[in-house]
């Protein structure tokens, strides 16, 4: 393929002229302009361009356009002496006036007004919380009134995805955290000839902390970013909006119905979550150490107390209020495109598990001050 | 016709086992306005991404330059495809990207001797072509809906395709920007000498760019008319003319 030429040249009068020769197109090898523009030395100030090239595509005129800059900046009128077909118009259509967006002059200010905007944004963020939690109380209220709009059937399928749907992967994790609690524990324990405590501490483990957080920390994972996704989804092709026209709270509509099937399905999963968690304790313990399964059994049956279940339990509804309540709360507030529902899950899951750790550490500090 | 860069023969569209529309034939010529119209679900779309490369006809040939697109290799009509600019109905932008991104993807891709400079200034280039100079660094989400197709036009002229598809474009625009749109296609189409595809049922805008239009009858399952909208219009099928003729004013329209 021939190449893309750009030279100067003397008209029969002597005037200097600029000659674009060749193939000017996107695949080929393309001349400096700015090092062919800087051996300009004419001193009229108007600048003939002769364009006769055997093939073009945009590259051309991406060419013409720098030039017209270039001349622009030395005060250069360009005049075309010879402009393939179209080319001329294609400039001019470059060239005409272009529509700016609404608001794109308002763009980044510098590092006090950047501050001041995330202040800003954090503070319409926790107003925006704030607004949601309220509306969620009077959906609450309404709901105990009965007079909340929302239908059995997204209930009952909400419960079929958070419950049965999660059981798999709860007993996996629960088994395999009371396995770990088991090997951990025993390798202290041993030392002191001790290994009986094993049970102790998986019974108590499990059933006042690790079965409520793992359940919560899967759940959050699962449901948490299922709804974020599923409300972003839903907000992003208008389908809440047409709620909303049509009358009905989305609060009612789609949030109750998966805050009250996380509420019924988690303490029942935390519950199931407790007990795998010690079979997988027992596993171990009656496994690879020195007791036998009656010890063992014995042991945890001694240790299980009600209000460390119980103490769980209530930390497993707590979770279902945060996870329900988090996950719903990022889908609902969600932008309007792919990205935006991308976002909204991530931010949604990376709160929830920080809401979790934080809310656990406050019960079991709590707890501790108050002898539970 | 000689001069024809895509040619339909015999082309059956439809998912799967399931047949759309059968037999259709038909020659797209360089620089042609060529627009696919019919009732809703009469296949049009499906059609289209038969013609874009993104899913195999059931049956028929489609030539594409004088080669059989779908009986290439895949590597063959990935590189033919470079040759299609498709304008999606939604514009299809890629939204974590600016214009300029959006617009320098497939070319850093396609054409990897352009250095950034080059880029660059081809973005902004297919930027002012549409109307949208300076907007290079703002996201789709900063844009009306107008603006949208625009830019996703420019992208579409990325890599000067032979071939622009467009795929409703007039869908959500007030009738001053699809009017605008209208414009601005044939002026493309002048200036770069395209052969452009459309797909729609807007009557102003099948009238204001149509060389030729293609319709599609949803219920006998294949092509009832293919000629210049004029011509359907006075000597059609009745379904095509009264498709052709309906008024945008129902008041006016005829007794």
């Amino acid at each position: 393929m021939a190449a893309a030429e750009l030279r100067w040249q003397q008209d029969p009068q002597g005037r200097t002229q600029l000659c674009v020769s060749g193939h000017w197109t996107l695949a080929t090898r393309k001349p400096d302009l700015h090092t062919v523009f800087a051996a300009f030395a004419g001193q009229d100030a108007e600048l003939p361009v002769r364009v006769t090239v055997a093939a073009w595509d945009s590259s051309l005129l991406a060419l013409l356009r720098r030039l017209q800059c270039l001349a622009a900046e030395r005060q250069l009128q360009l005049r075309w002496l010879e402009l393939p077909e179209g080319v001329e118009r294609l400039l001019q259509m470059g060239s005409t006036h272009p529509i700016q967006p609404a608001g794109s002059g308002q763009r980044r200010g510098g590092p006090l007004t950047r501050l001041g905007l995330v202040v800003m944004s954090t503070l319409a963020s926790l107003a925006t919380a704030a607004t949601f939690l309220g509306e969620i109380c009077l959906a609450l209220l309404n709901l105990l009134r009965g007079r909340a709009r929302l239908r059995a059937g997204d209930f009952w399928l909400a419960l079929q995805q958070c419950g049965p749907g999660a059981l798999p992967i709860v007993a996996l994790i629960a088994t395999l955290v009371g396995l770990i609690l088991a090997f951990v524990g025993a390798a202290q324990l041993e030392a002191f000839g001790a290994q009986l405590y094993i049970a102790n501490m998986v019974a108590i483990g499990m059933t006042r902390e690790m079965g409520a957080l793992m359940t919560a920390v899967i759940m959050a994972g699962r449901t948490g970013a299922a709804y974020a996704a599923e409300l972003g989804s839903m907000q992003a092709n208008e389908e809440i909006d047409a709620l909303k026209t049509f009358g009905f709270p989305p609060l009612e509509f789609l949030v109750l119905p998966r805050l009250l099937a996380l509420l019924v399905a988690m303490p029942l999963l935390c519950a199931f979550a407790d007990a795998l968690g010690i079979l997988g304790g027992f596993v171990i313990g009656a496994g690879l150490f020195d007791i036998s399964a009656t010890q063992y059994l014995n042991q945890s049956l001694e240790m299980l107390s009600l209000t460390d279940f119980l103490l769980g339990i209530f930390k497993s509804l707590v979770f279902a209020v945060l996870i329900g309540l988090i996950g719903c709360h990022y889908g609902l507030a969600c932008g309007r495109n792919a990205q935006a529902v991308g976002q909204a899950t991530t931010r949604a899951v990376v709160s929830i598990i920080v809401a979790l750790v934080v809310s656990d550490a406050l019960i079991t500090l709590i707890c501790t001050q108050l002898g539970i | 016709m000689s001069d024809a860069v895509l040619i339909a023969e015999n082309l059956s569209a439809g998912y799967g086992k399931r047949v759309i529309q059968r037999d259709l034939n038909f020659r797209i010529a360089r620089g042609e306005v060529f627009v696919i119209m019919g009732g809703s679900g009469c296949g049009k779309s499906t059609l289209l991404r038969h013609l874009i490369g993104l899913q195999a006809p059931l049956a028929g040939r489609m030539l594409f330059n004088g080669e059989d697109f779908w009986a290439q290799p895949e590597a063959r009509r990935a590189a033919l495809q470079q040759e299609f600019g498709v304008l999606y109905q939604n514009g299809a932008l890629w939204g974590s990207m600016t214009l300029r991104e959006n617009i320098c993807l497939p070319l850093e891709t396609y054409r990897p001797n352009l250095d950034r400079a080059e880029l660059d200034e081809l973005a902004a280039l297919k930027l002012a072509l549409v109307g949208l100079g300076g907007c290079d660094e703002l996201y789709p989400a900063e844009l009306s809906g107008g603006m949208r197709k625009r830019a996703a036009l420019a992208r579409a002229l990325a890599l000067d395709p032979q071939v622009l598809f467009f795929d409703e474009p007039s869908a959500g625009l007030d009738p001053i920007s699809s009017m605008a749109l209208d414009e601005l296609i044939l002026q493309l189409r002048d200036s770069l000498g395209s052969s452009i595809v459309l797909v729609t049922h807007e009557l102003p805008s099948i009238f204001a760019v149509a060389d030729t239009c293609l319709f599609l009858d949803g219920q006998a399952g294949t092509q009832l008319a293919l000629g210049p909208p004029d011509e359907l219009l006075a000597h059609g099928p009745e379904a095509v003319r009264r498709f052709l003729g309906r008024s945008p004013h129902p008041a006016k329209e005829a007794p």
